[in-house]
């Protein structure tokens, strides 16, 4: 069989690459700079739980400690977690998904790589020449004023990098309004769509507030402006505001896309339609929406006023229903299915079980007399690392080896893909599920140094993540070994419906010979369903 | 009166006060919540995943629900009823902290990098200890010298960031006497894992004695006096001022009416507010010509005046 041209083997030179217009370049492109500050991330969290392995803190020093943990907020989040489903998998998937050429301003797209590429530098720039000690929170007025370390550098490189997730976003919803093929109504996208709709349009509307915030930081860190610091008439509660203004919802950037991968995978591997279609694509929306009027449950011990407390509490509980919503349709999807489980399942089934744990640790959190015991300990660390690393982390990794196929044209191996699932699931929960029980002891987070009767969990927790750390590298092995040696992937190896599947694997550059047309509901197995299910 | 609780929860750090009791019974309602929706998912998404395996082609696939508006509008609806009810839980207990019972102990507390300073009423002072007699109210007015901080007592299961600029007030009642953690839980930089303490709650006539074991410089509002003399405040204020100014006698505790139409309680951030930032509220019929003390002036001294004007007498302030 000769070998069809396709986007990877059209012209291989390192320019044709570094001024690639083509959505799936681009895409690839992401991948290999997120995987890069994901083990960037990833050696400082080592680090940190080495250091809480004895109460004393004698593996490095307080100031070396404090540096560590905002170098993996920082990192984690704003170069891994918000770029991760949006930029690489949405990047690739979007156009192909939708029947499309391209992303519909495939420059701006180009940009938005290079805008997070000089925040990524900008941002490791300041670790090198000494770091950060703010905690990726920026807290006032100890970051404006009281920190000696390279604040306006790191905020700086995330100021930078936000211009892309306001290009991307935008791109998105372009995109999503006006290519879409002939008979792709809005009811029959696929659910993934739903979501990177939801998340876009929370990237373009909440993303400007974290720049003119981190901006006044810089400002007032530079110039003294005072426009937090209370000795001239400033507020560093005003920060607070403004800061989780965009960060709460940037928490619904961060899981709103692995909700979207989820939905696909659990339909492909049950051979079903989702359950209440309908409802989950609104939910996607009614997240994106509610979630702007939450942020104040951040600062229900902080001094805003009891009244505020009670509205943010309750809305706080009103987000979680749409959330609710999705894992009770998910799971009657599975209902009288014929479901299968390959390693992009497992990921799935993994993701509802620690995202529910995650959601339910949430309420404890929203319920405001719990929250004031809770809040600003490990219960904390442990429940946001339940939805982002348990929820988001868990459906990018199934989202990579669903559609790796009809990226890079080979199937991965398998067995090792199950293995790995399985292995980060319990390295996962042992990372962090005592966690929990730290925090409901009353241990508080950012602590270098520990009194000692809380030293048994952390030696649990840094057990659980060495564990997690074999289990994050193993994809990087397997996959990568797949490259080369995996075996050649088939247009559609899932049987599954969706128009990226219509296209060979790895899709030419120009995405489809014949512009598609859609005449079906999404997830449609009626015809392609049971082939697969009784060839298995 | 919560005592079981103390007994049914093993895993948490027994509950030093009467709200540690009745929020170690809210995680209780929490976790049983939490507890029996994962156990329900997890047990339909094991037999799901089990009974409609592939493998499986004798499972009976057909008449799939197709409707599915019922099942929605049934789970979105119980979620809500579920979700409203431990929002009003936990809201009714969390407005029990903003409520001190009268005739509390005052005590002020000062955060800073990185170490907590306490100042009784008497004059005693405490670094990263505070001792508080057992079945006694507490109140705490705290404020920070530089950056955020939060104190945090695991045992009363309370917190409270404590800000620069003004005064955040927390209380508790501890039931019997012990020793317990005390934690800044606001990150506040290097050393803010260091920024620990004890808190010491001894038997009443324990504490009385205590109280006069220390050396003492006056007490707090006698202090404060000297304060007030040696910053001039007298020169505008005192008896034989040439200036026209509010009256501080009598005032703690009064309502005070303001140039802008409003009135203002005046409480113990009122008077600090007003040291500090003297033209945000004007007092009615009253020229603004009092300087600001901001940065002129420490926390600890701000304190003492503050406990000096409280004790010139007013309807909130004790003998």
């Amino acid at each position: 069989m000769s070998e069809a041209r396709n986007y990877l083997t059209e012209d291989n030179s390192i320019r044709s690459w570094l001024l690639t217009t083509d959505h799936k370049r681009v895409a690839i492109l992401y991948f290999i700079a997120i995987t890069v500050f994901f083990f960037i991330g990833g050696a400082a969290a080592a680090l940190i739980r080495l250091e809480l392995l004895t109460p004393q803190g004698d593996l490095v020093t307080s100031d070396t400690y404090n540096r560590l943990f905002s170098m993996h907020g920082i990192i984690m989040v704003w170069f891994f977690l918000i770029p991760s489903i949006p930029s690489t998998l949405g990047n690739f998937i979007v156009p192909l998904m939708i029947g499309a050429r391209d992303l519909a301003f495939p420059r701006l797209n180009l940009t938005s790589w290079y805008l997070f590429i000089a925040g990524g530098l900008t941002t490791l720039y300041a670790i090198f020449v000494g770091g950060v000690d703010t905690g990726w929170t920026f807290y006032t007025p100890f970051s404006t004023i009281y920190s000696n370390s390279h604040v306006v550098l790191a905020v700086t490189g995330v100021f930078i990098a936000g211009f892309s997730s306001i290009l991307t976003g935008l791109n998105f919803i372009v995109t999503i309004h006006r290519l879409r093929a002939p008979g792709l109504t809005w009811y029959r996208l696929p659910l993934f769509l739903w979501s990177l709709y939801a998340t876009s349009v929370i990237l373009v509307l909440a993303t400007p507030v974290l720049a003119i915030t981190l901006l006044l930081v810089a400002l007032d860190r530079a110039f003294g402006i005072g426009i937090f610091d209370p000795s001239r008439g400033g507020d560093p509660l005003l920060f607070q505001h403004l800061f989780w203004f965009y960060s709460h919802p940037a928490v619904y950037i961060m899981i709103l896309p692995g909700m979207g991968v989820v939905s696909e995978l659990i339909a492909c591997y049950s051979r079903k339609a989702i359950f209440g279609y309908k409802f989950v694509a609104w939910s996607a929306i009614a997240i994106a929406g509610v979630g702007f009027f939450v942020w104040g449950h951040h600062m229900f011990v902080s001094g805003q006023s009891a009244f505020a407390g009670l509205v943010f509490s309750f809305m706080s509980f009103i987000v979680a229903v749409p959330s609710a919503i999705k894992v009770f349709n998910w799971t009657a999807t599975m209902h009288k299915g014929w479901i299968s489980y390959d390693a992009p399942m497992l990921y799935a089934l993994g993701f509802i079980g620690l995202f529910t744990v995650g959601g339910l640790s949430g309420l404890f959190l929203a319920c405001l007399a719990y929250d004031v015991y809770v809040t600003d300990t490990y219960f904390v660390v442990a429940h946001f690392h339940y939805i982002m690393v348990g929820g988001m982390v868990t459906a990018y990794f199934g989202g990579l080896h669903y559609w790796w196929p009809k990226i890079t044209g080979r199937l991965y191996p398998e067995y090792w893909a199950r293995a790995a699932a399985i292995l980060i699931f319990f390295g996962f929960n042992m990372t962090f599920f005592p966690q929990f029980i730290l925090g409901v002891l009353g241990m508080p987070r950012r602590y270098h140094t520990y009194p000692p009767e809380f030293q048994i969990w952390h030696v649990m927790s840094s057990t659980g993540a060495s564990i997690l750390a074999v289990a994050y590298a193993l994809p990087l092995f397997y996959l990568g070994w797949s490259l080369f040696f995996g075996q050649r992937a088939s247009a559609n190896p899932w049987q599954t419906t969706g128009l990226e599947w219509q296209t060979p694997s790895p899709p030419p550059t120009h995405n489809f010979e014949t512009p598609p047309e859609v005449k079906r509901k999404p997830y449609d197995f009626t015809t392609k369903g049971k082939a697969r299910a009784q060839n298995a | 009166m919560n005592n079981w609780i103390e007994h049914a929860n093993p895993l948490v750090p027994s509950g030093e006060t009467a709200h540690a009791g009745s929020v170690d019974l809210l995680f209780d309602g929490l976790l049983a919540s939490a507890l029996l929706v994962l156990l329900l998912l997890f047990f339909l998404l094991l037999r799901f995943a089990i009974h409609y395996r592939v493998g499986n082609t004798n499972a009976d696939r057909d008449h799939r629900i197709q409707k599915s508006w019922r099942l929605e509008t049934a789970w979105t609806a119980a979620t809500l009823v579920a979700f409203l009810a431990l929002f009003v839980w936990g809201a009714r207990l969390y407005l029990n902290l903003y409520d001190a019972p009268a005739g509390a102990e005052t005590i002020y507390v000062i955060g800073k990098q990185w170490m907590w300073q306490v100042q009784h009423l008497g004059g005693q002072r405490e670094i990263n200890e505070l001792h508080v007699a057992a079945d006694h109210t507490v109140r705490l007015i705290m404020s920070s010298q530089d950056v955020i901080h939060s104190f945090f007592v695991p045992a009363f299961r309370v917190k409270r960031d404590v800000l620069p600029g003004t005064s955040e007030e927390i209380w508790f009642r501890p039931r019997k006497p012990g020793v317990f953690h005390l934690f800044c839980a606001e990150y506040c930089g290097t050393d803010h894992s260091r920024m620990t303490g004890r808190i010491v709650v001894m038997p009443q006539p324990d504490f009385a004695q205590w109280l006069v074991r220390q050396d003492v410089d006056g007490t707090l509002a006698a202090q404060g006096a000297s304060l007030f003399r040696q910053f001039g405040c007298g020169g505008c204020h005192g008896s034989g001022a040439t200036v026209r100014s509010p009256p501080l006698e009598g005032l703690y505790g009064k309502r005070v009416p303001l140039a802008d139409g409003t009135t203002q309680i005046a409480d113990e951030r009122y008077l600090r507010d007003s040291i500090l930032r003297p033209r945000a509220q004007i007092v009615a019929g009253y020229e603004p010509l009092m300087p600001s003390f901001e940065g002129k002036i420490s926390e600890e001294e701000i304190i003492k005046i503050v406990a000096y004007l409280k004790s010139l007498g007013g309807e909130g302030a004790k003998p």
